[in-house]
């Protein structure tokens, strides 16, 4: 990883830090959800509250790259520091990287109450070596997300980001059966799931934390979707020319 | 040798044009000074030059090659404009920032103490005036060791004091050989900075040529004169202003215009006659393109 990189994600994160309010924004919802559903209904069953608990990771994993990416990304196009930074002797690549760094950073500091959330106040249970595994598929699911709020964010305004966000995040929550326990969801969910971003990478958290069986089908899906979703982040960065007037 | 280069150039933004057929090369130790009113088409120019925009059509140069290209951007160096620097940063991480971009950067210490911002570097850039603002917007333009840098209004709301000393280091930065492209406000500045001039308007290079032969090309007399009375029609006015009993008057022929006015038995006393300044001369510049388009 070239030196480059980290600088583009230290400043990022720098940035960031100084306004606190954004973290604590992110880090608040997934863990609001995890008190309100998944403490008082699946909390007391240990294989539910695990299933629940990589569910909530996964759907957090999801919205906060969405609209971290989607609308950070948006607003940032459309400030004067954009087109400057494009003067600098650097292409996408290292900005792209450390953009992707900085968010695996903050997307940690908001899974951490969930974490936290299900260690102490469930019966969640999880062996050292699932958690190790469990940890790195997060890592894993994040960059589809990730890469999926930098097509959003690189492609139009912020204000159309914010809408496409929240358009999207819901159906592909539900879709991929994160509202519901492995196996549980309606039968469509159930057949159009595995194929979805949320569902490919909802069953290779199920499958790391827990006796769900790995399905090579929905991890092809995950990482198809990858691939594309990096195309298209690609393809909106370089078209991408900021403002049109400035 | 050619820095930079524009080569039948076009740039529309959806249906507005806002460069039509532009054609310009900047030579090694340049100092060239880019006019023209708002809308003009200089921040499209300087956009296309710096690889910040891919022109509609023809070519751009930076250094012989893509400008969009990272490596040839590797001897660049561009101001940001100054409500563009992240608010929450520090002056020197933002430094550092833009530093690390470049294989052989300035070391911090030397470019904070030729801009004189050592005293700012552990203040936040959104709560810097306007001036200190400009004055690390300038700085980060050298702090690649760049061999041409565009600067955008480099002085614009800087102090005389403050405004002389970015002058001397711009100047020193030509002298040890660099090229330089401003845009800039103050008439002032590319007078005294500049030894070429490129006038836009409406998309276009209007002007091509040293600051003199600008102002000469148009040869536009500024009049000025009291009279208690209202002044008949002229001949050859193309702007009047009246302040008070002080009348104004831009003319490509001064002497005539003073003939016609004793002819005429027009009071008038405190007669002024001097060369127009270049703002006036590029607005007499894009009249004259209205009238007869080519």
């Amino acid at each position: 990883m070239s030196a480059l990189t980290l600088t583009h994600a230290r400043f990022q994160l720098i940035e960031t830090s100084r306004t606190p309010i954004a973290i604590v924004g992110s880090a608040i919802w997934p863990a609001a959800s995890m008190l309100a559903f998944v403490v008082p209904y699946a909390g007391d069953d240990p294989h539910f509250a695990t299933f629940a608990t990589a569910s909530m990771l996964t759907f957090a994993v999801m919205s906060t790259n969405l609209f971290s990416y989607g609308v950070g990304v948006a607003d940032d196009r459309v400030q004067p520091w954009d087109p400057y930074v494009r003067t600098l002797a650097a292409g996408a690549l290292p900005r792209f990287a450390g953009r992707l760094l900085a968010g695996l950073a903050l997307m940690a500091v908001a899974l951490l109450p969930v974490v936290l959330i299900s260690a102490f106040l469930t019966a969640a249970t999880l062996s050292p070596a699932r958690f190790v595994l469990a940890a790195l598929c997060v890592a894993l699911i994040s960059v589809p997300f990730i890469l999926m709020g930098l097509a959003i964010g690189y492609s139009m305004p912020p204000k159309a980001a914010v809408v496409v966000a929240q358009v999207l995040f819901l159906p592909l929550a539900f879709g991929g059966g994160l509202m519901t326990a492995p196996g549980w969801a309606p039968g469509f969910v159930e057949t159009v799931g595995p194929f979805l971003p949320t569902g490919g990478a909802v069953r290779l958290m199920w499958a790391a934390v827990g006796e769900y069986p790995f399905s090579p089908a929905s991890l092809v899906s995950l990482l198809t979707w990858t691939i594309a979703l990096a195309g298209v982040a690609l393809w909106a960065y370089r078209r991408d020319e900021g403002r049109r007037f400035s | 040798m050619i820095l930079a280069r524009a080569i039948d150039v076009t740039r529309r933004y959806g249906d507005a044009l806002a460069l039509d057929h532009v054609s310009l090369d900047i030579a090694a130790g340049a100092i060239v000074g880019v006019l023209g009113p708002n809308g003009a088409g200089k921040s499209t120019l300087i956009s296309l030059l710096t690889g910040i925009r891919k022109p509609s059509s023809g070519r751009v140069e930076l250094l012989g090659a893509d400008p969009r290209l990272p490596a040839s951007r590797r001897h660049l160096g561009v101001t940001p404009q100054e409500t563009g620097l992240p608010g929450t940063l520090r002056v020197g991480e933002v430094i550092d920032f833009v530093r690390a971009h470049y294989p052989d950067p300035l070391p911090r210490a030397e470019l904070l103490t030729r801009f004189g911002l050592t005293d700012l570097v552990r203040r936040q850039t959104g709560g810097l005036s306007g001036g200190e603002k400009r004055r690390v917007a300038v700085a980060l333009a050298f702090a690649g060791r760049p061999r041409i840098v565009f600067l955008d209004e480099p002085t614009t709301g800087l102090d005389v004091e403050a405004r002389r000393s970015l002058w001397d280091g711009i100047r020193q930065f030509h002298a040890d050989g660099g090229t330089v492209v401003l845009t800039s406000h103050y008439l002032e500045e590319i007078e005294s900075l500049a030894d070429r001039a490129v006038v836009l308007g409406g998309g276009r290079v209007l002007a091509d040529d040293t600051v003199d032969a600008v102002r000469g090309l148009v040869a536009v007399r500024r009049i000025s004169l009291t009279s208690p009375v209202p002044l008949p029609a002229l001949a050859g006015v193309t702007a009047t202003e009246r302040d008070g009993d002080r009348w104004h008057l831009l003319s490509p022929d001064a002497d005539r215009l003073v003939r016609d006015l004793v002819a005429a038995d027009v009071p008038f006393a405190d007669l002024e006659v001097r060369p127009a300044s270049l703002e006036e001369a590029f607005l007499r510049l894009t009249r004259l393109e209205e009238a007869c388009p080519r």
